[in-house]
């Protein structure tokens, strides 16, 4: 028993840590989710009063919560299809027989993901600038009016969501062309004997090959959408007229600038219960689609 | 004949394509340098200049000599190696142990922490701010430090490696005498280096562009990381293009030079790292 004992002293150091500094904290926003935690619970702890699920009813009253679910899903659901869309056709791409230089491409594509999120959103703003802009002057080419992207409530969602677009495809991209290389040889010669144009052989080859990596991709990327936080945060400070105001910028500014900890554990708690929800009906559907 | 000429024109769409992509990727990244090697003003014109009229490095001299970017590259290069070591210390031990190591609930446990997974890291961000300032941690390096200590997608990434060792070799040196933690030290780690390589890019990485946490635990302006310090920066210069275009060069080359250098370590690792759902 002398192995299991020096097991014990392999893993007790990480399960001490990540009990005590993760599994511990998330019971206890469990629990400060249900009281009035605030700034003078802050300074005595004898402030502290159990709640129930008042932080959870006052959240459903807010609108700026409801703002900043709105703004949330917008990008979820605008920003994973779009995103999954450029890392399929950049993974397609670098997965083709006829284009050249490949490994150089799979580099450049990649190396947005590894920029530090507010660098590129320093940059970014410089790119969308009304009147500086890179894009606007591009816009203008096509003989396109300058759009005010950070500045104009209805343009600066689409502007972040074209932002995570850029940093983020080449994430997914690896992983659908490692998912594009596994698929077997044959298949492709078969569909070549059938006489199968290039589309046939997306459609039938391709698409139902590529479905359990398309779908790890999808819950994966949901999640990440899901955590919105430094893009608003650098961009546009959650404007103009809080059209940027997502979860976790809301849960930030209950928190950490007011204070509101209870409320802000109630926020932590709703986002996970979505993030949590909706993954399981991908799951489902998938298995549905499957039987 | 005709069919050989459509094949010849998709093949060239696809080269355009791929090219066409690639500059999209990049420019921002080109951008970025030309812009940061302006004079002050010059970024703020129509038509947006491409490249400098003439190269300074006059923004680079301004962040070092005023704005203390030296610190805030010191604290980032300080806390991403400490933390790079720390998730090592931590993470390989109990990956190996959970891969070919037995012992009891050893199933049980490793399926809890993959379960932990799914719960966003914001959840335990409030309670764990006030678990540090109770330990008068906040405001310190060591905030930044401890959520590194270890992660469950370390222990995973190792433990997915380290199931490759053959059991024979642990029995043989078993056999010899050999104690555990001898074992650990002169068989285990060497087989594990390239997974050991591919935590240390990942761990470091992250630290270096971790953003929300270091922002919320250090408020002092002295203890600020790079992103931190930038984000703090471009609030007050907004209209400063030239000077925060080098703050984020500053940001982004080291840790884009670093993957440039050992990209093979880090895909490896993000295959890996993805079959985890």
């Amino acid at each position: 028993m002398k192995v299991q004992r020096a097991a014990w002293c392999f893993v007790a150091p990480a399960l001490l840590a990540i009990g005590v500094f993760f599994f511990l904290p998330v019971a206890a926003a469990l629990a400060m989710s249900l009281t009035d935690f605030d700034i003078y619970a802050l300074a005595d702890i004898g402030n502290l009063r159990f709640v129930g699920l008042r932080n959870y009813i006052e959240l459903l009253q807010t609108p700026l919560f409801w703002r900043a679910l709105g703004n949330t899903f917008y990008f979820v659901i605008v920003g994973v299809p779009l995103s999954i869309a450029a890392s399929l056709g950049a993974a397609l791409l670098l997965n083709s027989r006829v284009t050249m230089l490949k490994g150089l491409f799979r580099t450049v594509y990649f190396a947005p993901v590894v920029t530090s999120l507010v660098a590129v959103a320093v940059i970014w703003r410089y790119v969308l600038h009304t009147r500086y802009g890179m894009l606007n002057y591009a816009l203008s080419w096509f003989g396109l009016e300058p759009v005010d992207w950070l500045g104009d409530p209805d343009w600066a969602m689409p502007a972040i969501i074209l932002f995570a677009v850029w940093k983020n495809f080449g994430y997914n991209m690896i992983i659908l062309l490692a998912g594009l290389q596994s698929i077997p040889h044959d298949l492709y010669e078969a569909a070549d004997l059938d006489g199968a144009g290039a589309w046939a052989k997306f459609r039938w080859v391709t698409w139902p090959m590529l479905g359990p990596t398309l779908l790890m991709v999808s819950i994966l990327s949901m999640s990440g959408y899901f955590q919105l936080f430094a893009e608003p945060y650098v961009m546009t400070q959650g404007g103009p007229v809080q059209s940027t105001v997502s979860v976790l910028y809301f849960m930030y500014e209950q928190g950490f600038k007011w204070w509101n900890l209870g409320v802000a554990s109630a926020v932590a708690f709703v986002l996970f219960a979505i993030m949590f929800t909706i993954t399981l009906l991908q799951l489902r559907v998938a298995r549905g689609l499957d039987a | 004949m005709k069919k050989l000429m459509l094949n010849g024109a998709m093949k060239g769409a696809m080269n355009v394509a791929m090219v066409l992509a690639g500059l999209l990727a990049v420019f921002p990244l080109v951008w970025m340098v030309s812009v940061s090697l302006m004079r002050p003003g010059e970024a703020s014109a129509f038509p947006p200049p491409l490249l400098p009229a003439e190269a300074t490095l006059a923004n680079y001299r301004e962040l070092f000599a005023h704005a203390g970017i030296g610190r805030y590259l010191f604290n980032s290069l300080l806390l991403s190696t400490g933390a790079t070591l720390l998730s090592l210390m931590f993470n390989v031990s109990a990956g190996y142990a959970f891969a070919k190591l037995r012992f009891a609930g050893r199933e049980r446990i490793f399926r809890t922490l993959l379960g932990a997974l799914v719960i966003p890291a914001q959840v335990a961000m409030l309670p764990l701010f006030l678990l540090l300032k109770q330990l008068g941690l906040v405001n310190t390096y060591g905030a930044v430090l401890v959520p590194a200590l270890a992660s469950v997608f370390g222990i995973f990434l190792v433990r997915q490696y380290a199931l490759s060792i053959p059991d024979a070799l642990l029995e043989a040196a078993r056999m010899d005498g050999a104690g555990e933690w001898r074992i650990f030290r002169a068989i285990v780690l060497p087989l594990l280096t390239p997974i050991l390589v591919t935590l240390a890019i990942f761990t470091f990485l992250g630290t270096w562009n971790d953003f929300m946490w270091p922002l919320i635990v250090l408020t002092d302006k002295d203890l600020y990381t790079l992103p931190v310090a930038l984000a703090a920066l471009s609030r007050e210069h907004v209209q400063d293009n030239e000077l925060m275009m080098a703050g984020s060069v500053l940001t982004i080359a080291p840790v884009l030079l670093l993957f440039l250098g050992l990209q093979r370590y880090y895909i490896q690792g993000l295959l890996v790292g993805s079959v985890k759902g």
